[in-house]
């Protein structure tokens, strides 16, 4: 009996944290649905609009252009996550199932990459991006992206593959498949789980990358949602509800995909840096 | 079985090569612009260690680093008890746990840019949220201009960093709990254990792992610190908010001293070295033990 009030208990308490955890993102979403005059007289950021607009989503998509934004993110992020769930599945295979001087050498580069200040690669980077043509591209930060990413995924998915049993593939090799067949045919259908748990994690993050976008590409045509949402708070500095709008946008893709794929998302997180 | 040898470099070859073009590269490219004087345009000129130096005596780096270091303390003593105490409430299965959990999660679908606007609508001192609710409880002398104070601007911009991270903490802890072993904690209750009992003795020697873990990427984030600082101050009032990856874009971006810029990326990554490693080793002392 003494089980329920501890239970209310809980429960007050997890309420209190949630409704605090909640209380920025309300203000974002008021604002975003308000008139300048209101923002103007009232100043609250927090009030609950007196008339709701959906104006500035339309003033925000179209002329603050999130629209091309939108485009530009979905085509970087879907190419880089393919990409690089099929490069690091690879590198996965080799490091997982084969051993090799220098094995443990390759698996301790490829974690401590994903770890280090991006600081120390942002000068080479973008010199090299310069000079091979490929600075002010979309193109340029995929092959970024894809490249970095493979340090995390490679460690990700060599973790699940570590986990199959080594018989099945002594088994495959008697019966004459030649690695290539052994890696397409029973490893990855078998770490199609951790292939989704992965893809659900990379899309959030290159979705939502910042700096890297900043660094290699410069004209307006080719800026992803989080540098467009950065040059709309430039271009429309008192406008918070247009600011709010875009805010708004370039969360709504990710936040989304959370929100749909939210145990994938978690377990990847926990799996990933957890479990070794 | 010569062939086999050749198999997983065969495998290897395309991941490694990008790798090693974006990542590996770059990283001894650093050092080597850092013992440079180079605006990115003309001939690099070396000059050793002069831009080593040059840091030690520069205030403004040396104030990045320690606003860095209020980051670590931050993120460390925060997010690590908030997130265990998060878990703890909602590892327990009250009525829509999991709606609870899902939202204290949302803020880590965000990036930082949408993160760094929000919170700026929240410390805005006359429309935001926090000088209201103050104003509201009679404390109206807390109110300040959370963003434009250089004394307090940088706390302000860890407790937005915060709204990420300490959920991020709480994940790795939910995760260690589910490894507490039931009948440990059966047994400790049979004993009359207490719940404080239980929870000092059976709960948190069993969340160790977690906890080293949470604490390592705790500091290393808190070493990598830029979005959050680069969207809501730039790193102002007068870099009393920068921190040491804001100064090294500054300089190597905006005033073409890739040279100097390198250095300080250089001495960012000596720091974050250490904790690198202390996470490889945990990592791979759990290698052994499969």
């Amino acid at each position: 009996m003494r089980k329920i009030p501890r239970m209310i208990l809980f429960y007050v308490f997890s309420t209190l944290i949630v409704v605090i955890w909640m209380i920025p993102l309300m203000v974002a979403f008021f604002t975003a649905f308000k008139t300048m005059d209101e923002i103007f007289m009232l100043r609250n950021f927090w009030s609950i609009p007196k008339t709701w607009t959906v104006e500035n989503f339309k003033t925000a998509w179209i002329e603050g252009r999130m629209q091309r934004y939108f485009l530009n993110t979905f085509f970087v992020t879907s190419v880089s996550v393919i990409a690089t769930l099929f490069l690091s599945s690879l590198s996965a295979f080799a490091i997982s199932w084969y051993k090799f001087k220098l094995r443990t050498a390759i698996l301790i580069i490829f974690v401590a990459g994903m770890l280090i200040p991006f600081q120390m690669l942002l000068i080479p980077v973008y010199r090299f991006s310069v000079t091979t043509g490929l600075y002010d591209t979309l193109f340029g930060v995929i092959l970024f992206h894809i490249a970095f990413q493979i340090g995390f995924c490679t460690f990700f998915l060599r973790n699940f593959m570590v986990t199959i049993p080594v018989s099945l593939f002594e088994a495959a090799k008697i019966d004459g498949a030649n690695a290539f067949t052994i890696y397409s045919k029973i490893i990855m259908p078998l770490v199609k789980p951790a292939v989704a748990a992965l893809s659900i994690l990379e899309f959030t993050w290159i979705w939502n990358d910042y700096l890297w976008s900043l660094i290699l590409l410069q004209s307006d045509t080719k800026k992803t949602v989080t540098i467009g949402l950065t040059a709309l708070q430039g271009q429309w500095i008192s406008s918070w509800n247009v600011i709010a709008a875009g805010a708004l946008l370039a969360a709504i893709v990710p936040v989304t995909i959370f929100l749909i794929f939210q145990r994938y998302f978690i377990e990847g997180l926990t799996l990933g840096s957890v479990k070794g | 079985m010569k062939k086999n040898k050749l198999t997983p470099y065969l495998f290897l070859i395309a991941p490694l090569c990008m790798y090693s073009i974006w990542v590996i590269y770059p990283i001894f490219q650093t050092f080597v612009v850092s013992f440079t004087k180079w605006d990115g345009m003309t001939k690099m000129r070396f000059i050793g260690l002069e831009n080593f130096k040059r840091l030690i005596n520069d205030n403004y780096f040396g104030l990045s680093l320690l606003n860095n270091i209020k980051w670590m303390i931050g993120f460390v003593l925060l997010s690590i008890p908030l997130g265990l105490i998060f878990a703890l409430l909602m590892d327990q299965k009250f009525p829509g746990h999991k709606i609870y959990k899902s939202l204290v999660y949302l803020p880590m679908a965000l990036s930082f840019v949408v993160i760094g606007q929000i919170w700026s609508w929240v410390l805005e001192p006359t429309g935001g949220i926090v000088n209201a609710f103050l104003k509201s409880i009679g404390l109206e002398q807390f109110a300040k201009p959370w963003l434009s104070d250089p004394k307090i601007v940088t706390y302000s911009l860890i407790a937005a960093a915060l709204w990420r991270q300490i959920p991020y903490a709480m994940i790795l802890f939910l995760a260690g709990l589910k490894n507490v072993s039931k009948e440990l904690v059966e047994a400790a209750i049979v004993d009359g254990a207490n719940s404080t009992q239980r929870f000092w003795y059976v709960i948190l020697p069993a969340l160790k792992p977690a906890m080293v873990i949470a604490i390592t990427v705790n500091i290393i984030d808190s070493l990598r610190a830029f979005d959050v600082v680069f969207v809501m101050t730039r790193g102002g009032p007068f870099y009393s908010s920068s921190v040491m990856a804001n100064y090294m874009y500054v300089q190597a971006f905006h005033n073409y001293r890739m040279g100097y810029g390198a250095s300080i990326a250089v001495v960012q990554f000596g720091i974050t070295l250490g904790f690198i490693i202390m996470y490889l080793l945990n990592v791979l002392k759990k290698e052994e033990r499969d």
